[in-house]
């Protein structure tokens, strides 16, 4: 697959201070991906970069095919964590102002405005100061900043802080809309219930490196346990446990609904799944049976761990 | 270019549309005329105002000294003694002037005393001591047989018409315009740069405050959007300045043609009170006002100008660096005291400098102070209408230039590094650093 964006062995330092430490990330066309890690690990430098706010002190990005040029600008819409607005200045003014720093011509930013301006039932605010504006409207106002010039990229970092539920809902509806309309997304969030609603692919940088990358769903294979949860019938619940535990790495789980014994049993190498529903099948009847999957959380928290 | 423009087009609107620009831009004028018209106003109803003072003179030599003018009254209560007089006065008149008895002339002038109620003007007494002073002094002369006349005769009044060695007239007038104007021009520049450097540094802050700055440099260039905002305020500056000019002559005329007739008839009254000196005012005022239009056709104008251009340019444009340099480093404005100083005083010192410069345009420490770029600005307008030589306009020109080109870049890169920079108090340590980013 082709990669809309490629990063290659970027490193930066702040004087003595290590930002991003040969860091390396390939986004695929089409995709979200999410950057995760932990405040202070390093995505907000690499976005920077990325953005062509700050420069690396080595290492090369590419846009496509081509290496990252100042024109790139017009092809990348960034929605930084920070958001702010010029507070005195009307709604309508700004986002023109702004649309046109990035290279849109008057006419066509107006056009595109209306379309946004009208989609978020918002065209009346034109002539409102951001000042007037409650913190969510001015979200809005900046969520068209970042996308009114059709970036072929876009980053959003944090994108759904600030927003009610329903609002947080509107946007991810336009940010799912904007990647089936061809555009990549790079996505930046402690969020993780929507790394896993949004991202296909994720990367995570933690103490300025990258330590793990890839599909979610690969990873997630990668860091399986081993772990199912069952759910037994029995009369004697205390006698079922101790003769599992004989057999089985087994531990109680929390009570069920239908006041069947649930227990969290890890297989050891060489056992299957299959080995495991047998014998419980022998035992008793199985009620529940599921493996337990790594959240992206799970993942997040293990993988940071780990690094230490 | 485009993006540079747009950038300046938002700073100058953003500037001019604030309220309080508009304010100040519409207001300062009519205020000052207000405070123009006030003055002249107090000071007419000052001069209208006509008090009567009691004299006793026990020496009964100078009482023709004390003739009334139209805004002093005299009344002789010699005839009461001091005693009666005072409680008199106290009760009638503004004030009592006392004359002890005394045979000799030389010992005439001691003793006089004024009593009052309030503490008298300086200006009263020294007026009265002038009269008594020379009423005294007349009788001296008097006394040792001489005309008086004669004496009078004598006095001579110098005026000083200098010349250089090429034949430029200069003289006193000349040279007071010539402080006037490039006074004017220093003052001028000085006020500029404060006022306009402190707006580039609040707008730099405004953007670092509302985190706008981050969308707006995945745009542009850093250094962009700091020239945008120098130039733009810097239009914003000459606008006002611009709307100052016209409406400062259009109120000027409009006071003057309201008190002009008042004015005048205030001067003659002056005149009143010493004849001699009007007389000599009147014989020189026709000469004085051909010397003055003189003096400023003589003054190297087109070199004024240009060069006015050229400091106000460089020098505006390195303050306002240093100022955006400065609003880029901190988070708000509270923190901006500590760098406010190294920066300020330099204008300081060449304000300060600028107005000894004046007296003495071509000693050393102007030439120091007019070539140093920091000061050059300032004190370099000073000294041109003076007449500066050529080399040394250009060399403190080159300075500048050369200066400000070193400084712009220094501000851009504390200024790109600062603006993405939060809650840390910098330190010069800190902005040193910033450098080899």
């Amino acid at each position: 697959m082709k990669n809309i964006l490629t990063v290659e062995n970027v490193c930066k330092n702040y004087g003595n201070f290590t930002a991003l430490n040969n860091v390396s990330i390939a986004v695929p066309e089409g995709s979200i991906f999410g950057l995760l890690g932990p405040n202070g690990a390093g995505k907000t430098s690499l976005i920077r970069i990325i953005n062509q706010i700050t420069l690396p002190d080595s290492g090369t990005i590419y846009l496509g095919d081509e290496k990252l040029q100042p024109h790139h600008i017009q092809s990348i819409g960034y929605l930084p964590e920070e958001r702010g607005l010029y507070k005195s200045m009307k709604v309508g003014e700004q986002v023109l102002y702004l649309a046109q720093l990035k290279g849109m011509s008057k006419t066509e930013a107006k056009k595109k405005l209306l379309y946004w301006f009208e989609k978020f039932e918002i065209t009346d605010w034109w002539s409102k100061k951001i000042q007037e504006l409650s913190k969510g409207m001015a979200q809005k106002v900046q969520f068209i900043v970042t996308v009114l010039h059709s970036p072929k990229l876009l980053i959003f970092d944090e994108p759904f802080s600030g927003f009610d539920p329903i609002n947080a809902n509107l946007i991810k509806d336009e940010i799912l809309k904007l990647r089936d309309e061809g555009a990549s997304i790079i996505f930046s969030t402690h969020r993780m219930e929507s790394v896993e609603e949004l991202c296909e692919y994720i990367a995570l940088i933690d103490k300025s490196n990258k330590i793990l990358d890839g599909k979610l769903n690969d990873i997630k294979q990668q860091f399986r346990t081993n772990q199912f949860e069952v759910g037994l019938l029995s009369d004697n619940k205390e006698v079922l446990f101790s003769e599992i535990e004989t057999k089985f790495k087994v531990q109680k789980s929390k009570a069920s609904i239908n006041n069947d014994l649930r227990l969290l049993i890890d297989l050891k190498n060489g056992e299957t799944s299959t080995d495991l529903i047998n014998y419980l099948n022998n035992k008793s009847q199985i009620t529940h049976f599921t493996e337990i999957i790594p959240s992206a959380n799970d993942i997040f928290l293990k993988a940071v761990a780990n690094n230490g | 270019m485009g993006k540079l423009k747009l950038i300046i087009k938002r700073e100058f609107l953003a500037k001019v549309k604030n309220k309080s620009f508009i304010i100040l831009t519409l207001l300062s004028p009519l205020l000052m005329a207000g405070l123009f018209s006030l003055i002249i106003f107090l000071n007419e109803k000052n001069s209208e105002e006509t008090r009567t003072i009691a004299f006793v003179d026990e020496s009964h030599q100078l009482e023709t000294v004390f003739t009334d003018s139209e805004h002093t009254k005299y009344v002789n209560l010699t005839a009461l003694g001091l005693e009666m007089a005072k409680v008199k006065t106290k009760e009638f008149y503004y004030g009592l002037i006392y004359i002890p008895k005394n045979d000799s002339l030389i010992n005439l002038s001691k003793g006089v005393a004024f009593y009052s109620e309030d503490t008298p003007s300086l200006s009263l007494l020294s007026d009265i001591e002038s009269k008594l002073e020379k009423k005294i002094r007349n009788l001296k002369i008097e006394q040792l047989h001489v005309d008086v006349e004669k004496i009078k005769a004598t006095e001579t009044n110098v005026n000083i018409a200098s010349e250089n060695f090429s034949g430029e007239k200069s003289s006193k007038i000349g040279s007071l315009l010539r402080m006037a104007v490039g006074g004017g021009f220093g003052y001028l520049i000085f006020m500029f740069i404060i006022i306009y450097g402190t707006s580039v540094m609040r707008s730099v802050i405004e953007e670092k405050t509302s985190r706008i700055i981050e969308v707006i440099i995945s745009s542009v260039k850093p250094f962009q959007l700091m020239l945008g905002k120098i130039i733009g305020n810097a239009l914003a500056g000459i606008l006002q300045f611009i709307i100052w000019m016209i409406s400062a002559g259009f109120l000027m005329l409009l006071v003057t043609s309201i008190f002009g007739i008042e004015t005048a008839s205030s001067a003659t009254s002056v005149g009143q009170m010493n004849p001699e000196i009007v007389q000599q005012v009147q014989q020189t005022s026709a000469s004085e006002l051909q010397l003055v239009l003189q003096e400023i056709k003589s003054l190297p104008i087109l070199t004024m100008f240009f060069s006015f251009i050229i400091y106000f340019l460089g020098g505006y444009l390195i303050y306002s660096s240093i100022y955006a340099a400065i609003g880029a480093a901190v988070d708000s404005e509270t923190d901006t005291q500590q760098f406010m100083m190294p920066v300020l005083m330099p204008l300081i010192i060449a304000i300060y400098v600028g107005f000894s410069v004046i007296e003495n345009p071509h000693g050393p420490i102007a030439l120091g102070f007019s070539l140093f770029p920091l000061t050059s600005p300032i004190v370099m307008l000073m000294r041109i209408p003076f007449g500066v030589p050529w080399w040394q306009i250009v060399t403190s020109m080159l300075l500048l230039i050369i200066t400000f080109i070193a400084i712009v870049w220094f501000a851009a890169k504390i200024y790109r590094v600062g603006i993405l920079m939060y809650g840390k108090k910098p330190s010069y340590k800190e902005l040193y650093k910033w450098l080899k980013y």
